[in-house]
């Protein structure tokens, strides 16, 4: 009784998990997103996303005197490469500054070594920073607050497939875990139920 | 179990609330970077309010508050941070925090940096605490005490 419980679960579930391909994250294939940006490395060296073809690349965008979001971002994103593991390389972490005016290029250059040396951070003149945001749907402002001032800005961490393509936006609170997940199925999406069986 | 970090209470008389601090720590920060968040849960035995803080590291220490609307992140000033008798507040990445401005040389890993926090009675009686909260990483995640 037990054993043919057991063998009709585990036959139900390659079913299951092909009828489920859902994603945590915002599935937004398709979407008017970017398609690229000119910006500059932090040595100055011209930068654009089509840099990275062939690998799954997690932009977002930020300012390294947030205390709080965009180090939480940054910290999320050496998680991700961890558990991923032998596939951790098949991601490209790269970080767009909205305040280029604090955001010097020795500054981004520090600050993303502070995380993983193969993170990368992007920034351009007020102009282009501007230019970048739209073509991106990132939302951000200038405000003043106390003695100084903070920029509002989107959190979503957009995910580009291999071919330079929009997949996915990721919210703030999704977990590393979660994000692997994703971009597991990202990597090898599951195959069909007979394919699956064959293999 | 929260393990409490050493504190001074200054002006320890019985009228004045007494708050005590758990676990605070400070974000590291790397050359040229000016500016960094404090994070503390603060317990007082009256009802009070975190009005001001300041700290020999910082020019300007300021009281913020993170807020996530839409998927916007906004931080701001707050006049100050409520602190009901007896509940537990938690100033963490992703709520309220402590702003340090016009840093005087960048925090390290090891490091202590004395903060001063300014609290304020029912009767407007203003007492100070002074904590030192030890540095940790940059990259240390939300969930890190």
């Amino acid at each position: 009784m037990q054993r043919r419980l057991f063998i009709t679960t585990l036959a139900a579930l390659p079913l299951v998990a092909h009828a489920a391909p859902a994603f945590t994250g915002i599935d937004i294939t398709g979407s008017a997103i970017g398609p690229d940006y000119k910006l500059s490395y932090s040595d100055g060296k011209p930068a654009s996303l089509s840099d990275f073809k062939g690998k799954y690349v997690l932009l977002f965008f930020g300012f390294t005197q947030c205390p709080d979001v965009c180090p939480t971002a940054l910290a999320r994103a050496v998680e991700i490469k961890r558990l991923l593991g032998a596939d951790g390389d098949k991601i490209k972490v790269v970080f767009v500054t909205v305040d280029p005016e604090r955001d010097t290029g020795p500054l981004l250059a520090e600050y993303m070594r502070a995380f993983d040396p193969s993170f990368v951070a992007v920034r351009g003149t007020l102009e282009q920073t501007a230019k970048t945001a739209a073509d991106f749907k990132i939302f951000y402002r200038k405000v003043k607050t106390g003695s100084s001032y903070s920029m509002d800005h989107t959190a979503l961490t957009y995910v580009f497939d291999t071919n330079g393509k929009i997949r996915l936006a990721l919210k703030h609170e999704q977990t590393a875990q979660q994000v692997v997940a994703d971009l597991r199925q990202l990597m090898a999406p599951k195959t069909g139920f007979l394919k699956g069986l064959f293999k | 179990m929260k393990k409490l970090l050493s504190l001074l209470l200054l002006a320890a008389l019985p009228a004045l609330a007494q708050v005590t601090v758990g676990e605070p720590w400070v974000r590291a920060t790397v050359a040229q970077q000016q500016a960094t968040g404090a994070f503390m849960t603060l317990t007082s035995t009256k009802g009070a309010r975190l009005v001001a803080a300041s700290s020999p590291a910082a020019g300007v220490v300021e009281v913020h508050e993170m807020k996530m609307i839409d998927d916007v992140m906004r931080m701001r000033e707050i006049s100050g941070l409520d602190l009901p008798a007896g509940q537990a507040v938690a100033l963490k990445p992703g709520g309220y925090h402590l702003m340090l401005f016009q840093l005087k040389q960048p925090l390290n890993e090891g490091d202590n940096i004395p903060l001063t926090l300014e609290i304020e009675d029912a009767q407007k009686v203003r007492s100070q605490v002074v904590v030192n909260a030890p540095v940790k990483p940059l990259k240390s995640a939300a969930k890190q005490p």
